[in-house]
């Protein structure tokens, strides 16, 4: 199944490469939303609880596009057909979506925090602080790229698509803007918290685990006819 | 004891929704022999290729496929069969090389295959570029080395030599022609075509079986008569 995966993924990250849509349209999304609290907000900077709040929410709603892109080139090329005819294992194509979704959401991160600190964060948080944010997120979107891709599975079977992403994407991922939202508030208060309590991460994690198992369990009859 | 057929249907019926695309169904195809389905469109004759793709799951009856019984036996098939359909499932942003490397290697098969095929159809010179800037021809082409990529000995063909000239037709002959040794089940609107090469010969209308003889036994008129 190794093979399958890599060979999966691989296609998957030669796509977006060769024309790319789901980060750019993902990053283009996040400023745009920064840039729109930053007025809407009547404030130069944020920071602690409404810093927090803030940044995930713009990651989560930024992540609906990729997710809504995640599929559609097979869908609309015949590849989860082609996929489909092939004697593999239908749980590779379920590890290399969220793979590639998690690598995309990372790449994502990458424009969209330093985005963030420069138009709405108020005091640089410590390098420490940054540190324990960047665990926080990583949680956060292996929990968005598991959702998503299951989200993204029961929605391309259907031609209300781009309108079941965020119909179902949003409720099942609200705890992990909670527990990521509730995590990274302190690292985002002035000078960011020395530690990070462990109680929120331990509850992203085990979401990302349930929701892993859920996903492995679904996934075939999600996929077949 | 003779060698059990390599398909059977009995009594195979699918929907969709409360339409029937196909209703009892029932045929039985040897090895190594062409069964070709006529019929006007919406008979049917794509849903039965899907059917024995794997693709889509029986209503009811009886669906047996190299040996293995369908939807339990999927698993062991796929790898067996090759399908030709209307749509080509390639990427159009890849190569013509790197679509048969993705397939390839899903498949578990080596790389000196896939230039062997794109040799074989003449788009060696054009391996490195995208399939979206390849002619309709040439995409069917690629499609055909798709299909048999992995020396399936099954081959579910709709329609296969569409958007081909005579000379395409002529390079992917030795691939999905008799010359294949594979058996097959080829989808056409060619009376006169099909049933030069049908062993066997189907006639679907509205999803049910109007006509199945020895292609010997009968005419192109009598298939002309399934459009009427």
């Amino acid at each position: 199944m190794i093979d399958a995966v890599v060979a999966l993924l691989r296609k998957e990250l030669l796509l977006e490469l060769r024309a790319p849509q789901a980060v750019p349209a993902m990053a283009l999304f996040s400023i745009t939303t920064l840039v729109v609290f930053h007025f809407a907000l009547q404030r130069a900077t944020v920071a602690g609880d409404l810093a927090a709040g803030v940044l995930m929410v713009t990651l989560l709603f930024a992540s609906m596009l990729g997710i809504g892109r995640l599929f559609a080139a097979d869908h609309e090329e015949g590849g989860l057909e082609a996929f489909l005819l092939a004697p593999v294992d239908r749980s590779a194509l379920l590890f290399a979506k969220t793979t590639a979704l998690f690598a995309f959401l990372v790449l994502l991160e990458l424009i969209a925090v330093p985005a963030f600190a420069v138009l709405l964060l108020g005091p640089s948080p410590s390098a420490g602080a940054l540190a324990r944010l960047v665990v926080v997120l990583l949680l956060a979107d292996a929990g968005i790229a598991i959702v998503g891709t299951l989200v993204g599975a029961i929605a391309v079977q259907t031609r209300a698509r781009d309108l079941l992403v965020p119909l179902l994407g949003l409720p099942l991922l609200i705890p992990v803007v909670i527990c990521a939202a509730k995590a990274s508030a302190p690292l985002l208060a002035g000078g960011g918290a020395a530690t990070l309590a462990a109680r929120w991460p331990l509850v992203l994690g085990l979401y990302d685990l349930v929701f892993a198992l859920l996903a492995y369990a679904l996934f075939d009859y999600l996929v077949e006819d | 004891m003779a060698a059990p057929p390599a398909i059977e249907l009995r009594g195979l019926t699918r929907r969709y929704g409360e339409r029937a695309a196909l209703e009892d169904v029932t045929l039985a195809l040897p090895a190594g022999a062409t069964l070709v389905v006529f019929g006007p469109n919406g008979a049917g004759k794509s849903t039965l290729l899907r059917v024995l793709a794997t693709l889509l799951r029986p209503h009811a009856g009886l669906a047996r496929v190299l040996g293995g019984e369908l939807p339990r036996d999927g698993w062991s098939i796929r790898g067996r069969l090759g399908l030709l359909g209307h749509s080509p499932l390639l990427y159009g942003d890849l190569s013509a090389r790197e679509n048969l490397r993705f397939h390839a290697r899903l498949h578990g098969v080596g790389e000196e295959r896939i230039e062997e095929l794109l040799t074989q159809v003449r788009l060696d010179a054009r391996a490195a570029d995208k399939v979206h800037t390849f002619s309709r021809g040439m995409v069917q082409r690629l499609a055909v080395c798709r299909a048999v990529l992995h020396g399936p000995e099954l081959l579910l063909l709709d329609e296969p030599r569409a958007n081909l000239d005579p000379s395409g037709a002529k390079l992917v002959e030795p691939l999905i022609g008799a010359a294949s040794g594979a058996t097959r089940v080829i989808t056409s609107h060619d009376p006169a075509g099909g049933l030069a090469e049908a062993d066997l010969a189907l006639g679907l209308r509205f999803g049910r079986v109007e006509l199945l003889s020895p292609a010997a036994a009968i005419d192109a008129e009598r298939i002309g008569a399934l459009y009427r």
